[in-house]
């Protein structure tokens, strides 16, 4: 029905065990409410990278953590949060991959949150109390 | 939960791997362990072979970023192929396609290595 707020909810353990699982689960959603294979793709690929990040860097592997995801959409777009209580990220460190410099030092990585930001329409990070969360948008 | 699957075949000089299903976070350490035996074993004329490459990850990339190197200054290169577009699309964005071998089919990367 147009008009109205659809959301569901995932709370998995921050392991990428879960990759595929938290990928199907946003790709369901997104199917349900008729997007492109395209937008599903990306969208599917933004939450992995995401969800990744959160293991990585915000609980640094250890993965009895728990991430809450919340996905939903309405006529005009579709957001995504992932939500952690580990180390929080701050977006003003980070700059853009120089994907040259980064194969001379044999390094990898950092790549993610460029193709969060290439990928969806909005990307916001915020820390209340504990909680640290990534709000991605795509505009439908 | 869905599989990644690597099988490694050679040609004359020239190693071989096909990948199948999803390359990320999880999966990307089967990778790198296939092309690591194949270094270690100085074979450094790679050809990644992606026909069954569903999906991949920046964490899949980041195992071609890590050995490239490595591999070319040995002689040799990892040459992917026979990638789908939502796959290309990935590497795409990350700017591979001007510092990557990256061709529609295995038997070009193949005549490359052989000239």
């Amino acid at each position: 029905m147009a008009g109205t707020k659809q959301i569901q909810t995932l709370s998995v353990e921050a392991s990428t065990e879960h990759l595929a699982e938290v990928r199907d689960f946003v790709a369901a959603h997104a199917e349900k409410i008729g997007l492109s294979q395209k937008d599903i793709s990306e969208i599917r690929l933004a939450v992995d990278e995401a969800y990744t990040n959160i293991i990585k860097h915000a609980y640094k592997n250890s993965n009895s953590k728990k991430v809450n995801i919340e996905i939903g959409s309405d006529s005009n777009q579709l957001w995504i949060s992932l939500m952690d209580e580990g180390k929080g990220f701050d977006p003003s460190s980070y700059s853009e991959p120089d994907l040259i410099k980064r194969i001379k030092q044999k390094k990898r990585g950092g790549m993610g949150v460029y193709l969060i930001r290439k990928l969806m329409d909005q990307v916001q990070y915020t820390r209340k109390g504990q909680t640290n969360e990534i709000r991605m948008v795509k505009n439908l | 939960m869905k599989n990644f699957n690597i099988a490694t075949r050679q040609h004359q000089h020239v190693s071989i791997l096909d990948i199948s299903g999803e390359l990320d976070a999880h999966t990307a350490s089967q990778l790198e362990n296939a092309l690591k035996s194949l270094i270690d074993e100085d074979n450094y004329a790679i050809v990644v072979n992606c026909t069954g490459l569903e999906y991949i990850a920046s964490a899949g990339l980041g195992v071609f970023m890590a050995y490239i190197e490595d591999v070319r200054n040995l002689g040799g290169d990892i040459k992917l192929t026979n990638m789908n577009d939502r796959v290309y699309n990935v590497f795409d964005l990350l700017g591979f396609p001007s510092l990557y071998d990256i061709l529609e089919d295995e038997q070009e990367a193949l005549e490359r290595f052989s000239n």
